[in-house]
């Protein structure tokens, strides 16, 4: 599997570092990773930066990522880009919105190494 | 509070109780990786140097807390993420998240309720020294586990 730049969104720095390190453990390699702690710094991020994946909580400050999702699907520069939806907001309404608003993916916090395998790989194009 | 609010507060205790120690128990074994089991809540009174608090609004409205040691806390970071954890704003931030992961399991369980009750993104106090107040007045349930022997209590206030 080629590597790939992955764009994590989430306002805790400490679920960012697991989100990677369960990327990590499902066999995706990756050349960078990029963080941010909301949906407005994910949109920034993009301009500058070159993204295979985006993995994005909803309950955030400042722009929450259902917001960041709807506003990625008009940019250019995230055309194109699989976004995985990882929350603790598990509601089918929530799932409806994330899917409707272009997400590609949903994983229920809390999540194991195999349920991001599960949702991301097949968004890749990649067998699991 | 009347006969009829005092009976539904207390059945709510009774069958969500169980709800909220299995998400407790759900969200430490896999996010933690560690099994934490109840404890009875006379023998055991954490040191409630750090709390974590979510509140949740809509069709449930009121807050959860989790409440431990700094010891404890430090723990679950470490746990976590590994020995990379040595700030209090990790630790702290490990602990909401476990908070945060908490209220949301619990209200995922919670048949028809998920759609319509929202969570606060978390805050974390650290430091005993603080008087807690909620206007949540109607159901409180409490749970304490043991993590690696040391105690953690999980609190729900609930609006009647």
């Amino acid at each position: 599997m080629d590597k790939i730049t992955a764009l994590i969104v989430d306002d805790s720095s400490v679920m960012r570092k697991i989100v990677e390190r369960s990327l990590r453990q499902a066999g995706i390699e990756l050349e960078k990773v990029v963080e941010a702690s909301n949906g407005a710094e994910a949109l920034v991020a993009l301009q500058s930066n070159k993204v295979d994946l985006i993995l994005c909580d909803i309950n955030m400050p400042v722009m929450d990522g259902l917001e960041f999702v709807r506003q990625a699907a008009t940019m250019e520069s995230a055309k194109g880009i699989p976004i995985v939806m990882i929350t603790t907001e598990g509601s089918e309404a929530h799932v409806v919105q994330a899917l409707t608003a272009g997400a590609r993916g949903y994983i229920r916090k809390p999540f194991t190494p195999d349920q991001v395998k599960e949702h991301v790989l097949p968004v890749l194009g990649k067998k699991q | 509070m009347n006969t009829d609010t005092s009976l539904v507060t207390r059945s709510r205790e009774e069958n969500w109780l169980p709800i909220l120690e299995l998400a407790v128990q759900e969200v430490f074994e896999i996010m933690v990786g560690c099994r934490v089991n109840v404890a009875a809540q006379s023998e055991h009174k954490p040191n409630e140097e750090f709390t974590a608090m979510v509140g949740l609004a809509g069709s449930l409205c009121g807050i959860l807390t989790v409440c431990c040691d700094a010891k404890t806390a430090g723990e679950i970071a470490k746990r976590m993420l590994g020995d990379t954890a040595d700030s209090q704003e990790q630790v702290a931030d490990a602990l909401g998240e476990i908070c945060n992961m908490i209220a949301g399991n619990f209200k995922n369980k919670l048949a028809g309720t998920d759609d319509r009750c929202m969570l606060s993104v978390p805050t974390v106090i650290s430091g005993g020294e603080y008087s807690f107040h909620s206007l949540a007045d109607g159901t409180c349930m409490e749970t304490l586990v043991l993590f690696e022997g040391a105690p953690i209590a999980v609190r729900l206030q609930l609006e009647s």
